[in-house]
């Protein structure tokens, strides 16, 4: 059902239906901005208060690998932005367990809190969203 | 004729890397740079294919492209050397032509 006028107290969405959104990231950060743009949907997912998960699979774990500096190759550090979401009430962070393995890297080597999820776990995730979102 | 093969793709997603190592000769060189970088690292599932590959190849790495992923000369495989910009300059320099495997 559309929102009454009244509904909306300035930017915010009272009583608005909150759906549960999974963003799929399998890309990895620098090369293309497919990573970049992800997290800005992201944070547009969270300001309307919707029920996030963010999902990291592939080359979408490099996402989120520790100390990224790309100050030399004039590409903008948003690994830090994946820092703030818990501010947004972002806190439902996945990463596939078979993808991290298969490129040398360990729950150590991330900079964020996340959870890591075999495969099926993950597609099990998915089963539960209303909407899945693939970056 | 030796030949510098840049390939700048992540041997993750694409198979860029795969069909470098499979055409280049030996004596030619690879130099991975961007999303290439990956390749270069320790401990993946990729590490015996490259040390295969470089009993006849020389295998280089960006350096700026590693830092900006947050990977260091610490994480790069073992034979493989990391360049900066002027470097690869010179790599260009050095080969007859570049091959940019993309």
């Amino acid at each position: 059902m559309e929102p009454s006028p009244e509904e909306y107290e300035g930017e915010e969405y009272a009583g608005g239906v909150v759906k549960k959104f999974m963003y799929v990231n399998r890309r990895a950060p620098h090369g293309t901005v497919y990573a970049q743009e992800a997290l800005e949907v992201v944070l547009i997912g969270a300001a309307f208060e919707q029920d996030v998960s963010v999902v990291f699979i592939d080359d979408g774990v490099y996402q989120i690998k520790k100390d990224q500096d790309p100050s030399a190759i004039g590409t903008k550090n948003f690994s830090k932005t994946f820092r703030a979401l818990e501010m947004y009430d972002v806190e439902k962070l996945y990463v596939e367990k078979e993808s991290m393995q298969a490129r040398g890297l360990t729950e150590d080597d991330l900079n964020v809190p996340v959870e890591v999820k075999t495969s099926e776990e993950i597609g099990r995730l998915m089963e539960e969203q209303d909407v899945v979102l693939s970056f | 004729m030796a030949l510098l093969h840049t390939v700048n793709k992540s041997p993750f997603e694409k198979n860029s890397l795969e069909t470098c190592l499979r055409i280049a000769i030996e004596g030619s060189s690879v130099l991975l740079i961007e999303d290439g970088v990956y390749g270069a690292m320790k401990g993946t599932a990729l590490n015996g294919a490259l040390s295969d590959a470089g009993n006849r190849l020389q295998f280089y790495v960006l350096g700026p492209d590693l830092a900006a992923r947050g990977l260091s000369e610490a994480d790069v495989m073992e034979g493989i050397e990391v360049v900066d910009y002027d470097g690869f300059v010179d790599l260009v320099v050095e080969h007859d032509a570049t091959h940019a495997c993309l």
